[in-house]
């Protein structure tokens, strides 16, 4: 009889044992009560957000790919396969073995789609620099995504840091991977056919990572908890063989299907690759390659260990497909094979330890939860400008903003990355979206992630719908179409009302932004139960898109390139201050609303900047977020070290407050700069598209200066401000 | 004339280098798997950067042992074309084809970026196309590139003008605050006494065509090939 204590410790309810009960008709075996703690986890069940994940768009401008383990889109004949993944726990726990293993599970959902890694970007967040623990957890986390992502030779291209008070005691982590592959080449997460055989490649199995989805992805942290042996180690080496010989072994044709073991390991790759296959798979646990001895079935079917995977094999082809991993210098061996029954059956030494139903352990129930908003958000949401008291001094406060961590340069962070290997980034790191070519055409594609989790805590559904937007808006600033859209929605405890109420409003806000860009949502992650003992975090769904550039040579950079350009600003600034960096760094307010998103203004100034990029206008384009105007024309000043350029502002819209217009983040606003003889050009391009145009004034000089009729709101150095921005990070 | 370029597990600049003699220098190149014995053919070998073995135990440490590397030293021997790129450059130290050793930058991090290298010796086959003491901006990516020798053999190399390349400024000037790692009197580069087999930290295949930033590298593969077709520098 197992008693409830037991399964209420591999995070498994009442009503959820019962149903395990009437599905097996009898008393689970320990293995099987194993089994299905990890599969119906939320990390891999997604039991509380697949009714709301149905929400999101499938289907959008380009054709789309939507795999068991990752999606894509197709172009040409090429298929373009991403996703983003959080590891948010094991880093809060061990920030670099759990980056790099969050890194190297993202890199083999997308090799084993088929398709070759060819860049990575990370959404990270983290709690105030001010704590030691957080220096720490920034120092980790950014040793262990350059250890893993070095050494296996995919690119770091881009993504983003923000730091937030929220995040003390639970770190954000997520890594999205991009792969290119023919796309009559790719391969699928199934087995089937019977007789085929099941082959194990890859590292050998160990303790580590042992209940790492049910316990700690599942879960929230609690005070003086000991996590760490439920993270996983990493092994890039291994990893990099593994991509090798596994695109090798899809070459071949021999391969059925082939599955990653990440999350819940055997058990997951067992179950999903029978059930999405329609079938059965009967596995001798005893052939399973082992780094310890004396495990447990139950501790061979949960552990984590990394770098290993399950491939169904071609029968009579097992010779050929073994030969290619042994090369590699990884073990390969037979396990089981493919059924009709649809039962996964798991023996040990012949002897049956578990026999269920794939379908039953990959169909995790799915649970309506409760929400309500926020009762404090109506008051939260209030902000009364007449007692926000205007700066004397509006350099210092730009200067302020270039230093605050979230809007310094991250070249710190980036340059301990290998950015440049497979030689095809051709806009590096720092500008708005990274651009990586694809060798053999003439396109390219541009990637960025976004998400301002303090306009989702205001206000979620707006946040999220800017989320999107300022995807698109990176993208095109660097010359790219967006495309598609994978996400990685981090929220608290989904059984909290309140964090469920934040979870739903964002999946709207994606959904209807998304569907207003024409760009599925392809792939994605789920991450719940991101609280410390103090508070959840922001909402923070972040979005990673891609987007394409029809002509890679005509990708576009931020900074500002010569003297004498003329300076463009696309879109309107408004008296908005709510949410924004400048409330919260200059005046400790954390209130008022998300900036206001009207999604045609966006597409006309996103249209206007891309056709201009297109006919090759356009010197340099960069978009107004964090800071407002100010520091987006002081990045695009300073943002080329080797090459900074000044600028001369003087024809804003002054019938605003000053601190507004300087540092509100209004939304849908794009900085041009251009030589003088194409401004007509741009000129009629706005027009046509009802984009909102208005020449701001002139590069050039050593200083950045904005002027409101004579008087001098901002007049700094370059050089002055170039070390503010540059010196913020590392925190000592 | 043909190239090889050599691949040992965990090297991940091969890709690179293959694409850059076969698209953008035009020659015909082949694989080398590390276990392969057999160059014949082979006029010039690369070995490009990555992390053979995982540089797990010391960076090249493990590579230098690879069936191949025997090939690879009589293939020197005998007055072959050897270039070796970043972890290539750690493996030909470890195999002691060329001298000194590497050791961690003095940051302790990983770094990548452009950097810019002063031609110290253009009378070689590896830059008879550079004109003397020109600057050329390359990428680096690496751990370990922190240059060492002890005094006699610096002033061996020095002797020798076995000092190929040095990071400096954008303008020449070469000095500590120029020194991205902490490498021995700048060094970047360094040749064999015989002049037929190059280290080199900085990745020249990153910097070979214009959409990458830079097309100095290119200088390098140049002059090689014009080596390989001419036999005079």
């Amino acid at each position: 009889m197992i008693k409830p204590d037991v399964y209420h410790s591999l995070g498994l309810s009442d009503e959820e044992y019962k149903n395990i009960l009437r599905i097996l008709k009898r008393e689970p075996t320990p293995t099987e009560l194993a089994m299905f703690s990890v599969e119906w986890s939320e990390h891999c069940g997604y039991l509380c957000s697949r009714k709301w994940l149905k929400l999101l768009p499938k289907t959008g401008k380009y054709k789309t790919l939507i795999g068991e383990d990752s999606g894509g889109i197709i172009i040409d004949d090429l298929a373009i396969v991403f996703k983003m993944e959080s590891h948010n726990h094991p880093s809060q726990v061990e920030p670099k073995q759990g980056a790099a293993t969050g890194v190297g599970g993202i890199i083999r959902d997308i090799f084993t789609a088929g398709a070759r890694p060819i860049a990575l970007l990370d959404s990270l967040r983290f709690g105030p620099l001010s704590q030691a623990y957080n220096r720490y957890l920034l120092a980790g986390v950014v040793d262990g995504i350059q250890f893993y992502g070095n050494c296996v030779g995919v690119p770091t291209v881009g993504g983003e840091i923000y730091f937030d008070e929220s995040y003390s005691g639970n770190c954000l982590v997520n890594a999205m991977c991009i792969g290119i592959a023919k796309k009559n080449e790719l391969s699928q997460a199934r087995a089937f056919g019977i007789g085929n055989s099941i082959m194990y490649v890859g590292s050998s199995t160990g303790r580590d990572g042992i209940g790492g989805c049910s316990i700690l992805a599942s879960n929230e942290f609690k005070e003086g908890e000991e996590k760490r042996p439920t993270v996983q180690i990493g092994d890039p080496f291994t990893e990099k063989c593994l991509i090798e010989a596994t695109l090798e072994a899809i070459n071949t044709g021999y391969v059925v299907g082939i599955k990653d073991m990440g999350a819940a390991g055997l058990t997951c790759c067992t179950s999903e690759m029978a059930s999405a296959g329609n079938s059965g798979m009967d596995v001798e646990i005893q052939a399973v390659p082992r780094r310890e001895e004396n495990m447990e079935p139950w501790e061979v079917m949960m552990s984590e260990s990394q770098e290993r995977m399950l491939v169904c094999v071609k029968n009579g082809k097992e010779r050929q497909v073994r030969e290619i991993f042994l090369k590699w210098g990884l073990n390969a061996s037979v396990i089981g094979h493919v059924t009709d029954d649809g039962l996964v059956t798991i023996r040990d030494n012949g002897k049956v330890v578990a026999s269920i139903k794939a379908h039953s352990l990959t169909k995790a129930p799915i649970y309506d939860m409760p929400s309500a908003k926020p009762k404090r958000l109506k008051e939260l949401n209030k902000l009364r400008l007449g007692r926000i008291p205007k700066p004397a001094d509006y350099n210092e406060v730009l200067l302020k903003l270039l230093r605050a961590p979230s809007i310094a340069n991250k070249a710190w962070v980036y340059e301990q990355y290998d950015h440049m290997v497979q030689t095809n980034t051709v806009v590096l790191p720092g500008s708005d979206a990274a651009v990586i070519r694809l060798k053999g055409t003439n396109k390219a594609i541009a990637a960025t992630t976004d998400c301002n989790s303090r306009y989702c805590f205001l206000n979620p559904y707006r946040g999220a719908e800017i989320a999107v937007a300022e995807a698109a808006r990176n993208l095109v600033c660097s010359g790219g179409r967006p495309a598609a859209v994978t996400d990685c929605l981090n929220f608290g405890n989904p059984e909290k009302p309140e964090s469920f109420w934040y979870f739903k409003n964002c999946v709207e806000g994606i959904r209807d932004a998304c569907k207003s860009f024409k760009v599925a949502v392809v792939s994605g992650n789920v991450s719940f139960y991101n609280e410390s003992p103090k508070s959840a975090i922001n909402p923070t769904p972040a979005i990673g898109m891609i987007g394409i550039l029809n002509d890679a040579n005509k990708a576009c950079s931020q900074n500002f390139k010569q003297d004498g350009d003329v300076i463009i600003l696309l879109g309107r600034c408004g008296e908005e201050l709510g949410a924004s960096e400048y409330l919260k760094e200059i005046h400790h307010l954390t209130r008022g609303d998300a900036p206001k998103l009207d999604l045609k203004l966006e597409k006309a100034v996103q249209d206007t900047t891309l056709e201009a990029i297109e006919k090759g206008l356009v010197n340099s384009a960069h978009d107004c977020s964090e800071g407002g105007l100010a520091v987006a024309l002081a990045e695009c000043c300073i943002s080329n070290e080797a090459n900074m350029v000044g600028a001369v502002i003087n024809n804003l819209n002054y019938d605003i407050r000053e601190d507004a217009l300087l540092f509100g983040e209004s939304q849908s606003r794009i900085i041009l700069s251009c030589n003088s003889r194409s401004v007509k050009e741009i000129d009629k391009i706005a027009k046509r598209n009802k984009a909102p145009y208005r020449i701001i004034g002139l590069t050039g000089g050593i200083e950045f200066r904005i002027l409101s009729g004579k008087k001098e709101l901002i007049n700094l150095r370059l050089e002055n401000l170039s070390k503010e921005w540059r010196g913020s990070l590392p925190a000592k | 004339m043909k190239f090889g370029v050599v691949v040992f597990p965990g090297s991940n600049c091969d890709q690179d280098c293959f694409y850059v003699v076969k698209d953008v220098l035009k020659k015909p190149v082949k694989y080398v798997w590390h276990k392969d014995a057999n160059l014949s053919g082979l006029d010039c070998v690369i070995l490009p950067g990555g992390f053979s073995y995982g540089d797990y135990l010391r960076t090249g440490a493990v590579a230098r042992f690879s069936p191949v590397m025997k090939h690879i030293a009589d293939f020197a021997g005998k007055g072959g074309t050897v270039i070796g790129i970043c972890n290539g450059f750690q493996i030909l130290l470890e195999a002691g084809l060329l001298p000194g050793v590497m050791l961690r930058n003095r940051g302790l991090h990983f770094i990548c970026k452009h950097v810019y290298v002063k031609t110290d010796n253009n009378r070689t086959r590896f830059t008879s196309l550079c004109n003397a003491g020109q600057i050329l901006k390359i990428p680096i990516a690496h751990n370990e590139g922190n240059y060492y020798i002890d005094p006699a053999g610096l002033e061996e190399l020095r002797d020798n003008e076995q000092v190929v390349f040095r990071y400096c400024s954008a303008r020449g000037e070469i000095s500590d605050r120029y020194n991205p790692n902490g490498a021995l009197d700048n060094i970047a580069g360094i040749i064999n006494k015989k002049g037929n087999v190059l280290g080199i930290m900085p990745h020249p295949e990153r910097s070979s065509e214009d959409s990458l930033g830079s097309r100095d590298g290119h200088l390098i593969f140049k002059s090689m090939v014009n080596w390989l077709e001419t036999k005079r520098l």
